[in-house]
């Protein structure tokens, strides 16, 4: 971003990585995926780098709403010293935060999860599924991420890019409204979870295998982790892989 | 004329008695703090006509909400009739409305499909909690006095439904006859079906008929003084509890004006903050700390267990039920409202909700995932008093999980909740 500014050029849009995006490898190739798609469209987009800061999400979710406004504020410093208008990110939790609990503090965007922008350029006909593997066919199970779906009532957007591909889409039984949470939210990503007699993530892929797929999709970096962690435990890695959309738009693509 | 007094002492006491619990109830839901939930009346009146009168979300479960509305429909309609024996039990004139002919036999008619209707309901509710065990009603917080609201309730409708019937089913036969003060009038399709069971002595089927009209009179007005201490206040109280529902993102979180003014004092020494509601602390400690709205869900919530059986936690065996959040604020704020009442203003009673009835182990295992939230037929939200409690463990308490503290420490000192170089942020550009 600061380049673009030493170079007097302003951006459409905002790339959101967000930490997981950032730090988290298996992240990363869909970080790296989004980015090849916004080149192969033509749209001119920037990234924050290093200025970017986690969006307090987690803290939030935890109780720490001090963390989270000092966090907030200071992103908010940042977005609007680069008169930032419009935002993309990778991230259902940076999308909801960034989203819905900025404009309190200050921080007034138009943010878009990128399973939005990607069925916006398939609407627009900038993205075709041409030229790269086929999905014709294949069984694919999505899982609503809860901070994309529940919280903030986007269903269509990820499943429109998957029906584009003529993949074969099965529908888990808790989907949609109804999805199971990954077991991630509410930062329990960051700790252990309390004493029960199953992980939430082994219990949403043993549904999800149930569908048969050759392919769960999700839309969201920490849904990634805990998808992955289930079909490791339930050893099935070789069978079915566990693939962001946008990564399967890239691929589609062959970008 | 003896029996006209009688009737109408009973009514008003009835009616003295149920202002009474409302201003109990009105009064506890007033101990929240508060919260504006007056906006954008159009959207409200809307979301209240959906989900409390046209029961939207029920559906989601389809047989429960077939069965459940045959009973809210009959229950509601039924009240009609209400009316009519008001009347004649204070001016002790018989089936008062009869002279509108052809179309009160139609009403009347209708009144009884209905209330066969809720009679089959509950016995199939009964049947669903006490024979088949629906996972769902049961459960850590359902414990035996739960248990046994739940069938009392459907038994008081069963009873007040027979009564109904029974007697309709005098009255017409007493019509039949030609008893004097029985005119003729209404129409009794399934009432009709009792008769064989009826004596046919005029005097036997006077005493049925009077026995059944104040059994069922009496008992209607002791049930409209159970629902205060029952579960099924959710029949009045769905209607507000959804007008007032949040009609933002379920993914926002409220924002703490408070924390907002110390941040921007912290980051800005010159900055004055605005006046804000001066409670003693951060987040919720006891049901005091909670919104009026959260309190009113608390009373709304009619034990289904609808969010529970969503909950990812409570799926996989953890202590969480968004059930029991709900119960548990409920009871904390009867036990909080008794004690303000006795002494005057509320003595600290050395308990609080957090710790005594919602333990921290059911606090951290929520995914903040919303499930209760969108699973709950009337719009309550445990999560926001999840959260709310969350925060008092954090901010007041610094009681979080280690882990978490950690997590919190990355944040600060390196924007990211895990422990990586803020430098190597854009690294990923590389791979």
């Amino acid at each position: 971003m600061a380049e673009m500014v030493a170079k007097g050029e302003a951006p459409d849009i905002l790339f959101w990585v967000g930490c997981a995006g950032s730090f988290d490898e298996r992240a990363q190739r869909i970080t790296r995926d989004i980015c090849k798609i916004l080149q192969h469209v033509g749209m001119k987009y920037a990234i924050l780098g290093t200025e970017e800061s986690c969006t307090g999400d987690p803290a939030k979710r935890a109780g720490n709403e001090f963390l989270f406004q000092m966090q907030a504020m200071a992103n908010i410093q940042v977005l609007d010293g680069y008169e930032i208008k419009s935002i993309v990110t990778a991230c259902p939790h940076c999308f909801n935060t960034l989203k819905n609990e900025y404009p309190a503090l200050g921080g007034h965007y138009t943010v878009i999860h990128h399973t939005q922008l990607i069925q916006q350029l398939i609407d627009e006909g900038k993205l075709k599924a041409e030229g790269g593997e086929s999905f014709k066919g294949r069984r694919i199970t999505y899982h609503d991420p809860c901070y994309l779906g529940r919280g903030n009532g986007i269903y269509e957007a990820p499943r429109k890019a998957l029906e584009s591909l003529d993949a074969q889409l099965v529908e888990m039984k808790r989907c949609r409204s109804n999805g199971l949470c990954c077991g991630a939210g509410g930062a329990q990503l960051f700790k252990e979870p309390e004493n029960g007699d199953k992980d939430i993530h082994v219990e949403r892929i043993e549904e999800a295998l149930e569908t048969q797929p050759e392919i769960v999709a999700a839309a969201c970096p920490f849904c990634m982790t805990m998808l992955r962690d289930g079909v490791k435990a339930k050893e099935k890695e070789q069978e079915v892989q566990v693939l962001d959309i946008a990564e399967i738009t890239a691929r589609a693509n062959g970008l | 004329m003896v029996s006209q007094l009688i009737f109408g002492i009973l009514l008003l006491a009835a009616l003295a008695l149920v202002t009474r619990n409302a201003r109990v109830i009105i009064r506890n839901i007033r101990m929240g703090r508060d919260e504006k939930r007056n906006d954008q009346p159009a959207k409200r009146l809307k979301t209240m006509l959906l989900v409390a009168f046209g029961q939207k979300k029920m559906f989601k479960r389809p047989f429960a909400a077939l069965l459940h509305l045959f009973v809210y429909l009959g229950f509601c309609i039924i009240n009609i009739e209400m009316l009519e024996i008001v009347i004649d039990g204070l001016f002790g004139t018989h089936r008062i409305f009869a002279g509108a002919g052809a179309f009160y036999a139609f009403l009347i008619g209708a009144f009884e499909w209905l209330a066969f209707s809720v009679l089959a309901g509950c016995v199939i509710f009964l049947a669903r909690r006490n024979i088949a065990r629906v996972r769902r009603f049961f459960g850590k917080e359902m414990t035996p006095w739960p248990r046994t609201d739940a069938n009392l309730i459907l038994v008081a409708e069963i009873l007040l439904m027979v009564a109904f019937l029974t007697m309709n089913a005098a009255d017409y036969k007493l019509q039949s006859l030609g008893a004097p003060h029985y005119t003729p009038g209404g129409s009794f399709p399934i009432s009709s079906w009792l008769l064989p069971l009826l004596p046919d002595g005029a005097m036997a089927l006077i005493s049925i008929e009077r026995f059944c009209w104040w059994f069922h009179i009496v008992g209607v007005l002791l049930f409209l003084n159970y629902l205060p201490y029952s579960k099924h206040l959710h029949i009045l109280l769905a209607f507000p509890n959804t007008y007032f529902s949040n009609l933002k993102p379920q993914g926002r979180f409220t924002n703490m004006g408070k924390v907002t003014n110390e941040v921007k004092a912290m980051l800005d020494p010159s900055y004055t903050p605005e006046p804000s509601d001066a409670s003693a602390h951060f987040g919720a400690k006891d049901v005091q700390d909670l919104t009026w709205k959260n309190l009113l869900e608390a009373y709304t919530c009619t034990e289904c267990g609808r969010c529970t059986a969503v909950c990812p936690a409570n799926i996989t065996g953890k202590l969480l039920s968004p059930r029991k959040i709900m119960m548990d604020t409920r009871d904390r704020m009867v036990e909080v409202g008794e004690n303000a009442r006795k002494n005057n203003g509320f003595q600290d009673d050395g308990k609080a909700l957090l710790g005594d009835y919602i333990t921290r182990e059911e606090l951290w295992a929520c995914t903040t995932c919303n499930a209760c939230v969108e699973a709950c037929p009337v719009n309550i939200n445990p999560l926001e008093i999840i959260v709310e409690m969350r925060r008092y463990l954090v901010m007041e308490e610094s009681g979080a999980p280690s882990s978490l503290n950690a997590m919190f420490g990355n944040v600060e000192n390196n924007g990211a909740p895990w422990k990586y170089a803020q430098a190597d942020r854009a690294n990923w550009r590389e791979g």
